[in-house]
């Protein structure tokens, strides 16, 4: 007796009669996993069109990308955004999840919608929304008005993970801190946030990635100098296909996974 | 610095008790401080940005009073146009994650856990790479070109390189993309959860493999499929970047018609009236979602 004719499930269904099944789970894995990578070994490509498999490599579209003023320009304002929305929306998203999560006024659920509506609100009326309010408060093309939208719409991102944490926090350990003398500020840095920095630390890490993959609000209110590097691709990508902007997608694949990778250590560690 | 109520609750005789009401009232309002910088900046970047354009939305151009936009939008047959296709590509993509992502749900969910959370990364894969990037990658792959053409061309598939891109086949075929992992996450969480004894039992009974599956397995995971189902098409229902390029200016979905007023018009006015509808949708259906299932299976964040 064959591996295709033992019982595959609990329903004594035999692995042969569902071939069909594995076969378009793989199809549909490689769909997911494919696409994405492929970009990768076809930034390499050393010829004017990209290829895959590239019949010749070479670095010219990373040169091309490295010795342009305007992406470079562009890099930089998307990583110094990325990380001043991560430095602002952090501690804010933790401070307002750590209030809503304690305080037992009937204001919190109010409190609670309020601050999670960047992620219920379609982003494209976000983006003409602030791009309305940052032309009366003359934001528009600055790098403080793409941090302070950023931020807007990561500060959900960090509130869900926080408070995800808080809730198996046990909170009676703050309690204990404080009646021995710590205040509440005290009691939090030294009892509650060592215990979910992990929670805290991948919420910074995606609200980093949050602003460094934003696109229809960076649209609206970045340009010029303070272009951000997903504003300019999209500019591009809708003109025509420049196979910098492959290589550019590369360093963004590698950038996130690296971010990806942290986090995953960070959680690993909790566990042990 | 005052002391908290629960510290001292115990052992206290009355005298105390108006000290004790004026600490828990500090307490709570200190608590809710916390969320001032938070709510401020919600509030000064978007909800009353949003309320000017809901007002704005009903101002007529000459700065009157008016339902001019929303009576546009019933009278104008283009409106609808961009009504209908919005729909048509939203349900069209769940249907499609719904055909891809629940077999391979199905399928994860039976591997033993080491090998399932392996295949868990190639799902989450799409989450952490940039929505650009994806799209930029399908535009590669898709076009006339490109690698699926040369490739069909090669292995005989086709004669002539196929439209895959620049129209609703590049939108569907990205937006699926994207769209896949929200809908295979809540579906296999709740078929790693759901007793499979009961399958045992059924089969025990009797039940062919089929009847069994359908009988016992699939109402079981239902749950799961509609909380999956309810938020994939809400996403879809607010998709711009993807439908902006690979639709090629063929697909306009209501966000794109709404970036077109404001770029291209100059037309504030529409362009709020347009927004303030899309939001009421997205809205009413996440007010059917909570009734269906419970939201915290909703919530996990989400692309643009």
């Amino acid at each position: 007796m064959s591996w295709l004719d033992e019982p595959a499930s609990e329903t004594q269904i035999p692995h042969r009669s569902r071939l069909w099944l594995y076969v378009l789970a793989a199809l549909v894995l490689t769909f997911l996993v494919v696409p994405t990578l492929i970009v990768v070994p076809m930034s390499f490509s050393g010829s004017q069109y990209l290829e895959f498999p590239p019949r010749q490599w070479s670095l010219r579209w990373y040169e091309s990308y490295f010795a342009s003023s305007s992406w470079m320009q562009a890099t930089v304002t998307s990583f110094k955004a990325g990380a001043l929305t991560s430095l602002v929306a952090t501690p804010l998203g933790t401070m307002a999840a750590y209030g809503i999560f304690l305080s037992r006024s009937r204001w919190t659920v109010l409190l609670y919608v309020i601050l999670i509506t960047p992620i219920i609100v379609p982003v494209i009326l976000v983006g003409i929304a602030v791009f309305y309010a940052y032309v009366r408060l003359s934001l528009v093309n600055t790098l403080i008005g793409i941090v302070l939208a950023h931020s807007m719409l990561a500060i959900p991102i960090v509130m869900l993970i926080v408070t995800s944490a808080l809730k198996s926090f046990d909170m009676n350990q703050e309690l204990v801190a404080r009646s021995l003398g710590a205040n509440r500020l005290k009691a939090f840095l030294s009892v509650t946030l060592p215990q979910i920095r992990f929670a805290v630390i991948t919420s910074a890490i995606l609200a980093f990635l949050t602003s460094f993959d934003e696109v229809i609000v960076a649209m609206f209110v970045s340009g010029g100098e303070n272009s951000t590097l997903t504003r300019n691709m999209f500019t591009a990508l809708r003109d025509q296909i420049d196979p910098t902007i492959a290589s550019i997608s590369t360093i963004m694949i590698v950038v996130s996974s690296l971010l990806l990778a942290v986090s995953q250590f960070f959680g690993r560690s909790r566990k042990d | 610095m005052a002391v908290s109520s629960s510290d001292v609750l115990i052992g206290q005789g009355r005298p105390n008790a108006a000290g004790l009401r004026r600490d828990q009232l500090f307490e709570r309002w200190t608590l809710l401080a916390l969320t001032a910088p938070a709510l401020l900046l919600v509030l000064i970047t978007m909800i009353i940005p949003v309320g000017w354009l809901f007002w704005l939305s009903f101002l007529a151009d000459d700065g009157s009073l008016s339902l001019e936009h929303y009576r546009r939008m019933i009278e104008q047959p283009s409106y609808g146009r961009t009504f209908l296709i919005t729909f048509e590509v939203s349900l069209l993509t769940t249907a499609i994650c719904i055909m891809l992502g629940y077999p391979l749900a199905y399928v994860l969910s039976q591997l033993p856990r080491r090998i399932a959370n392996l295949c868990m990364i190639a799902v989450l894969l799409p989450f952490w790479t940039s929505l650009l990037v994806r799209t930029y990658a399908w535009l590669v792959l898709l076009q006339r070109q490109g690698l699926i053409n040369a490739w069909g061309i090669n292995l005989g598939l086709w004669d002539e390189p196929l439209a895959l891109v620049h129209n609703l086949n590049g939108t569907l075929i990205g937006m699926v993309h994207i769209m896949l992992p929200f809908l295979i996450l809540p579906v296999y969480g709740n078929m790693r959860a759901l007793d499979r004894d009961l399958l045992k039992a059924a089969a025990n009974l009797g039940a062919s493999p089929t009847r069994a599956f359908w009988l016992v397995f699939f109402p079981l995971t239902l749950p799961g499929l509609l909380a999956g189902t309810l938020i994939v098409f809400i996403l879809c229902l607010g998709f711009y970047v993807t439908p902006a390029v690979l639709g090629g200016g063929k697909v306009i979905m209501v966000s794109n018609r709404i970036a077109n007023d404001i770029e291209l018009f100059f037309n504030w006015g529409a362009a709020s009236a347009l927004g303030v509808v899309l939001l009421i949708l997205t809205l009413l259906f996440i007010a059917l979602a909570a009734r269906l299932v419970r939201l915290d299976r909703m919530l996990g964040g989400g692309p643009g």
